[in-house]
């Protein structure tokens, strides 16, 4: 292929991928590497890209130190009790003690931060619950539509230089020592080009991964999914290629949201106080919880003391229920929508929660003639999402804080957000283990990686670094090979998209999805799966990787679509492994092992690790201990 | 569809193309406006309709599940700092919305570090972040430890 070759060298901190993570490392890393090169290179254009380009109606995560309301430590308890006992605890502290810097970051820029008119008034001592506008105990609201424009320009000010429109398909590895990263390739969906970026470190935030099951939304519609079409699981398919450690990838993520549309409920069920019920009218989710605690033991749901002990019910638990309710005949299931829509102030909330973050909803309302202050909308349980930086925390395993987790060795390795391989961080989505980040903590996330990055070349790690010709020549090979295979193979045939030497993207994508679906445990099969089905799907994914070896790309916009098909492909095979090897149902309502139904907290109050062997392509799974930090006492 | 462009309001810019996440706004060759080349990787997200200058672009809902018939139309006025919003019910009926999208004028408060001091030796090699620990609590009171916080990390468990 006649693309021009592009080489940045002489990187130090390389942001692949600008989200909510990514900006955040752009901007600190200046802050602590005044000197140092900072380059950003990004698929879309970071003004408008990631899960946030909508907008966001809320910040789900702010501690509120400032006004008493919260601790670290009682965001690691939710946390931990909503994940039925699995996060880091190091890294949820860690990211909870200063993701409220970020926030007054946000206001300080121009991000509109509700008020609570209550509150506001009171007397600067007197604030109590603090002036922001509270969702939840964990929410504030904003006029969100912005947000990401905002972040964005914070990290434009503040990076050497932006590429946007490049798609990152690899990380460079050092040639010259063993399990060190040195930059990343990939290339610019507009021209074509090959760009090359050597680096002494790199802060991977390219996204979670949706599409990799079947969408509910079909045909024209399939891009109506919860979490973006664009976040294709860049994040884990780097990272895994590159034989970094991941944990938590069995923890894929399955939302109760407005039907066809899956606009958030979080708003509504917080601040609107609606709630849901079945066709018939019938509060339906308790009843199923006395059978569900006998699955899952007391300690995750107290059927008896619930409202006594005030504990989060974990919301995987309250998605059984929805799935069992519908299973048994009583569906659809409704938000209670037209009592809260009476009040004027309520209804504008309501539909502006919309209109700043899912669109698509609005649009279908508008299309079906339901006005939530007359109709009660209908809900669903979408499809399975894989991601780290929401209520799931899959992702690479990284290193904590010195002062947190300096003593586990399990948990530190020198430089926090630190992935097993040197020199490379993690931030959002792609660090594992630290759910319940959402944007904020995504952004705090992507601060503490560039710290460390700048610590990591202060230090002297990335001394020497060598990056070989035969490594860019290979990856560039490798990159454009979908062209060539589609420029011979369409000679065979007269035309159209059937053609016996290769595949193109969208029908790969489509096998992948249907494969995960039924093996893995999604939708159609009621999030089902055992150990039989597990192991189809790992030598149907086998097959499928060996036909994306034969991918056809007519243009570079296709190019795209195949690379963003094999990182949902290898994040797919990861899951695959991870939910095979945790044999226990952990989280009934994402997932369902019908082989070994019973959470087994004698065996399994563990965190899982993979490792991807770089040369052999097989994985090495683990258990890793499970430190807690703080007592079970709820405040 | 589920974006797509009137041909008579297009001037091909290709402001939507720059914009849009999922690379699927593309000017068509032959009639040099712009196009959505794959409506199923669109998300509504509205950031191609927001950024094109002659509202050329509009929203017609998911085949699969959306009759026809409505419609959400938006005005975003960076200068202004607003967001105006119109549904239209299949039936006729209409809705509007206007909210903030921010306090400040643009590129007016974000700092450029290189500006900055230099942060110190000390700030360097302790766990914080830039402004901290003010821009935490917005008082004296230093970051969150687990001695400050009476928290100690309690074995973990190898089955
Ligand atoms: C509908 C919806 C509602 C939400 N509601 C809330 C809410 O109310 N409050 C809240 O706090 N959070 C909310 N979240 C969650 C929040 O948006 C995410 O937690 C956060 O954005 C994750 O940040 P990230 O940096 O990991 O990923 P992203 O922000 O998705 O960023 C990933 C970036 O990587 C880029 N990229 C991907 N692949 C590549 C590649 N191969 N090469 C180069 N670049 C690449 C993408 O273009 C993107 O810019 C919501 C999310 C969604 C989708
Ligand atoms: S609505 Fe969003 S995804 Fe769809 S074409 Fe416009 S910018 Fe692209
Ligand atoms: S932004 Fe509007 S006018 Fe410009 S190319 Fe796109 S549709 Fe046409």
């Amino acid at each position: 292929m006649s693309y021009k070759t592009i080489i940045e060298d002489n990187i130090d901190i390389l942001v692949v991928g600008a989200g909510l993570g990514g900006t955040g490392a752009a901007y600190e890393a200046r802050h602590w590497g005044r000197d140092k090169k900072v380059i950003i290179a990004e698929k879309a254009n970071i003004d408008r890209s990631g899960a946030v380009a909508q907008g966001l109606y809320a910040i789900n995560c702010y501690m509120g130190t400032r006004w008493g309301e919260n601790n670290p430590e009682d965001h690691v308890r939710y946390a931990r009790m909503d994940l039925m006992g699995m996060v880091r605890e190091d890294l949820a502290f860690d990211m909870a003690r200063h993701v409220d810097s970020a926030v007054h970051k946000f206001e300080e820029w121009g991000l509109p931060l509700m008020k609570d008119p209550k509150r506001a008034e009171l007397p600067e001592g007197d604030l109590g619950k603090g002036a922001y506008m509270r969702e939840g105990r964990w929410q504030i609201m904003i006029h969100g539509e912005s947000y990401k424009p905002i972040v964005a320009e914070a990290a434009k000010v503040n990076a050497d230089k932006t590429f946007n429109r490049i798609m990152v398909t690899h990380l460079l590895m050092d040639d010259a020592q063993d399990n060190r990263v040195a930059g990343a390739v990939g290339f610019n969906v507009r021209t074509g080009n090959y760009h090359v970026f050597k680096s002494k470190t790199v802060v991977v935030g390219a996204g979670g991964a949706s599409n990799i099951f079947k969408p509910r939304s079909v045909g024209e519609g399939a891009g109506r999914v919860w979490y973006a079409p664009w976040s294709s699981g860049s994040a884990y398919g780097l990272l895994i290629e590159a034989g970094a450690k991941m944990t938590q990838m069995e923890n894929r993520i399955v939302l109760a949201r407005f039907k066809d549309g899956y606009g958030p409920v979080g708003a509504y069920f917080l601040h609107l106080k609606t709630y849901t019920q079945n066709a018939y009218g019938d509060e339906y989710e308790s009843k199923w919880f006395p059978e569900l605690a006998e699955r899952v033991g007391k300690a995750y749901l107290d059927t008896e003391n619930q409202h006594f002990s005030h504990k989060p019910i974990p919301t995987c638990l309250r998605n059984h229920a929805f799935i069992s309710e519908v299973a048994a005949g009583r569906g659809p299931i409704h938000m209670v929508t037209v009592e809260a829509f009476q009040d004027p102030h309520l209804e504008e909330v309501g539909w502006e929660n919309f209109l700043g973050m899912t669109v698509g909803q609005a649009v279908l309302w508008a299309a079906t003639d339901i006005d939530p202050k007359y109709i009660n909308p209908e809900l669903t349980t979408s499809e399975p999402y894989v991601m780290g930086s929401h209520a799931t925390g899959c992702g690479a395993w990284c290193s904590g804080p010195e002062d947190i987790s300096g003593k586990i060795p399990e948990y530190f390795w020198g430089y926090n957000r630190m992935t097993t391989v040197d020199g490379l961080f993690g931030a959002g989505d792609s660090v594992g283990g630290t759910p319940h980040a959402f944007s904020s903590g995504s952004f705090t996330e992507g601060r503490l990686s560039a710290k460390a990055a700048c610590k990591y070349i202060d230090d002297g790690k990335a001394e020497g670094i060598n990056v070989s010709q035969k490594q860019i020549d290979d990856r560039k090979e490798q990159i454009f090979k979908p062209l060539e295979t589609y420029t011979v193979g369409r000679n065979e045939i007269v035309g159209g998209t059937v053609s016996p030497s290769y595949i193109l993207p969208f029908p790969g994508l489509q096998r992948l999805q249907k494969l995960m679906d039924e093996y893995a445990g999604g939708v159609t099969v009621q999030y089902m799966t055992n150990d039989k089905l597990l192991n189809m799907g790992l030598h149907k994914l086998k097959i499928l990787e060996e036909d994306l070896e034969k991918v056809g790309a007519e243009d570079i916009h296709q190019l795209l679509r195949a690379w963003e098909l094999k990182h949902r492909h290898r994040t797919s095979e990861c899951v695959v492994h991870h939910t095979l090897f945790r044999e226990e149902t952990r989280w009934p309502g994402y997932y369902y092992r019908g082989d070994k139904m019973k959470l087994d907290d004698e065996n399994w109050h563990v965190l899982t690790t993979s490792q991807r062997d770089r040369s052999t392509g097989e994985y090495k799974m683990e258990k890793q201990p499970l430190y807690h930090l703080v007592g079970d006492a709820e405040k | 569809m589920p974006t797509f462009v009137y041909m008579t309001r297009c001037d091909g810019c290709g402001h939507c193309v720059d914009i849009c996440p999922s690379d699927i706004m593309h000017i068509d060759k032959k009639y040099r406006r712009a196009l959505n080349i794959e409506p199923n990787m669109c998300w509504e997200c509205y950031s191609c309709v927001k950024a094109c200058p002659h509202q050329a672009i509009d929203v017609r809902g998911y085949a699969d599940f959306a009759p026809l018939g409505h419609s959400v139309r938006v005005i975003r006025d960076e200068e202004k700092g607003t967001i105006a919003w119109k549904i239209k019910f299949r039936d006729g009926r209409e809705k509007n919305f206007l909210s903030p999208i921010t306090t400040k004028p643009w590129g007016s408060t974000i700092p450029d570090f290189r500006n900055e001091a230099e942060p110190t030796a000390e700030a360097r090699n302790s766990e914080l972040l830039a402004f901290e620990p003010e821009s935490i609590r917005l008082d004296d009171g230093g970051l969150h430890t687990l001695e400050s916080n009476n928290l100690e990390l309690i074995e973990g468990v190898y089955y």
